[in-house]
């Protein structure tokens, strides 16, 4: 599903954020990224998503040379990748709804089967009934939630997050770990950066651990 | 929610035959529509443990997600992208009224900017009419030889109303024309050391209305008649009059140039701190996958909005003015006996002073969005 060639990534300024990194994540799999914060996970994950080009080396995603593809292409690749952030990333100006709604209009799926996926995706992360609420009126975990369901409600193969569970109290964390594990059991590719390292024992997934732009550890124990 | 698992795409019949047969053949075909049908639909009567059978079909479903979106059939693309527009196009229109004041100063500014060239086009347009009436007036003298009896020259006075393109013959005796002279030269008592009348009869020529050249070609007519000595049509102060005009028009393309630049900056402007206003929603539709188009849109149709609310407001204002106008001008069209009356814009003018608002509209919403929306990535 992704494969880094040799890759290497030097922003303008001169720092070099990932060093020669080879790494290989298959289909279905499950995986935590982490390691010290500057170790490379965000860029790691902006290459994926190519929000960001490798300076060197070659990023596969589905067997799709990124360094290659042209930025018309970029919106059809991130409409193959769920992504869910830190801060959310929530619209404020609409409802719930509408946040999740956005990648099927993007898409330009049927209005009915619009409605009838968001409220499965909603569903999914139980908030049916929060639909028609203003999100900003929502808890941080119930708003980790919504953007979830954004990430997951088109169904992409691959889904991906970044500190998901960076601002949330451990049981909710571990809810919100659970929903991603519930994901990778119906076949979605995960990888989610987090630093949470007791958590991520807990869950007994492979880990892959960064230091400097370098991969120092990859297994399945910390 | 059952039933909205949507076989419906593959034809009318086989929905019916899917639910009956129990070994679900279309489903290796689209394993997407698969889980919903199977998991709410047919399997509810077994109850058989509900979270378990929706793992896998839905992890085939996730596989193929890439493959089945390439095969989006055309027409559902073209069904999607239409009903996208119209969803931008109203949803950036509702954008527009609800900021009213705003919304109000812009359409004001792009008005006024529109309706003063075509406010002097309109000037120019009667002013044409006007002088148009003055054309057909143009008069023609024709000196006949001296030797013409006056019997002969009042003749020829007679043949020439007979013609279609000619509207008046006046005739000036050789009399008429000495004691005129004497009149108004001044040199009257000079005139009469002469031994005889120097001045030869005229015919006055008013030719019916018609263009400049027609009138030409009537003068080399006339002059080549034996009778005439020569025939003379004051065109000096037409020729002013038309290139006056079409100074003026020059300038009036001008203006409309430089101020259809200021509509395209307005809007442009506007447009700016419409996408600045809203750069979270942009980052978070790229991140998600929104192509350039998707992006661009609503900002296009928020350009449409205020080129065609300022070119409608634009045709009120040259309208109001007019009506307001129209009074003094009969007033001053009936001191000099005239019917004259104010023409307005008519239907196509109308239309081409309300499009051209929403194509500037459009046009600087393009600007903006070609500067300032590269700018927006998601970093």
């Amino acid at each position: 599903m992704i494969r880094f060639d040799n890759v290497s990534k030097r922003y303008e300024n001169g720092y070099e954020a990932l060093g020669q990194l080879n790494l290989s994540i298959a289909e279905g799999e499950m995986c935590f990224l982490t390691g010290h914060s500057g170790a490379g996970k965000s860029t790691l994950l902006k290459l994926i998503m190519r929000m960001e080009t490798a300076s060197q080396g070659q990023v596969f995603i589905k067997g799709q040379n990124l360094s290659r593809m042209s930025n018309s292409q970029v919106p059809y690749l991130r409409r193959n990748i769920g992504v869910v952030f830190q801060n959310h990333q929530l619209l404020f100006d609409r409802s719930v709804f509408d946040n999740v709604a956005l990648p099927l209009l993007i898409e330009g799926a049927d209005p009915i089967d619009i409605g009838r996926r968001v409220r499965a995706a909603l569903d999914k992360v139980g908030l049916l009934k929060k639909e028609k609420l203003n999100p900003i009126t929502l808890s941080g975990g119930e708003q980790q939630r919504v953007g979830i369901a954004r990430a997951v409600v088109n169904k992409p193969p691959l889904l991906l997050a970044d500190e998901p569970t960076g601002n949330l109290d451990p049981q909710l964390s571990s809810e919100i770990m659970h929903l991603f594990e519930e994901f990778n059991e119906v076949g979605v590719t995960v990888v989610i950066a987090s630093h949470d390292l007791s958590l991520i024992a807990r869950m007994g997934h492979r880990v892959i651990t960064l230091s400097d732009g370098h991969l120092v550890n990859d297994g399945s124990t910390l | 929610m059952s039933e909205v698992g949507k076989p419906h795409n593959l034809g009318a019949s086989p929905r019916g035959a899917v639910g009956a047969t129990p070994s679900h053949p279309r489903r290796g075909v689209t394993p997407k529509t698969a889980p919903v049908t199977r998991t709410s639909a047919q399997h509810k009567p077994v109850q058989k443990h509900k979270p378990l059978p929706q793992h896998k079909p839905t992890q085939r479903r996730a596989h193929s997600e890439g493959a089945s979106e390439a095969k989006v059939q055309t027409n559902q693309k073209i069904s999607s992208w239409l009903r996208h527009h119209r969803l931008m196009a109203s949803d950036s229109f509702s954008r527009v009224v609800k900021a009213p004041f705003a919304s109000l100063m812009t359409w004001a500014v792009l008005a006024i900017a529109l309706a003063l060239p075509a406010s002097l086009y309109i000037f120019l347009n009667n002013a044409q009419l006007v002088t148009s009436n003055w054309d057909g007036t143009a008069q023609m003298s024709l000196f006949l030889k001296l030797e013409m009896s006056e019997k002969r020259s009042e003749q020829l006075a007679d043949d020439l109303r007979q013609r279609s393109d000619i509207a008046s013959v006046q005739y000036v005796s050789r009399a008429q024309a000495l004691s005129e002279f004497k009149q108004f030269s001044g040199f009257g008592e000079a005139l009469d050391y002469l031994d005889g009348n120097p001045l030869p009869s005229v015919l006055v020529v008013r030719p019916a209305a018609g263009k400049i050249n027609q009138q030409e070609q009537l003068l080399q007519e006339l002059q080549s008649l034996p009778e005439v000595d020569e025939a003379q049509l004051d065109l000096a102060w037409v020729k002013r009059l038309y290139y006056i005009m079409e100074l003026a028009q020059r300038m009036v393309l001008a203006l409309a140039v430089l101020l259809g630049i200021a509509v395209l900056l307005v809007v442009g402007n506007t447009i700016r701190l419409a996408i600045e206003s809203r750069r979270d929603e942009i980052i978070i539709v790229k991140l998600v996958g929104g192509t350039n188009a998707f992006v661009r849109r609503p900002f296009l149709y928020t350009g449409i909005w205020y080129g065609l609310g300022g070119g409608l407001m634009a045709w009120g204002i040259i309208n109001v003015s007019l009506i307001w106008l129209s009074g003094p001008v009969r007033a001053l069209a009936s001191v000099y006996s005239s019917s004259f009356e104010l023409v307005g814009l008519g239907m196509a003018d109308s239309l081409l002073l309300i499009i051209s608002g929403t194509v500037l509209g459009w046009l600087g919403a393009w600007v903006a969005v070609g500067r300032h929306l590269g700018e927006i990535e998601p970093r």
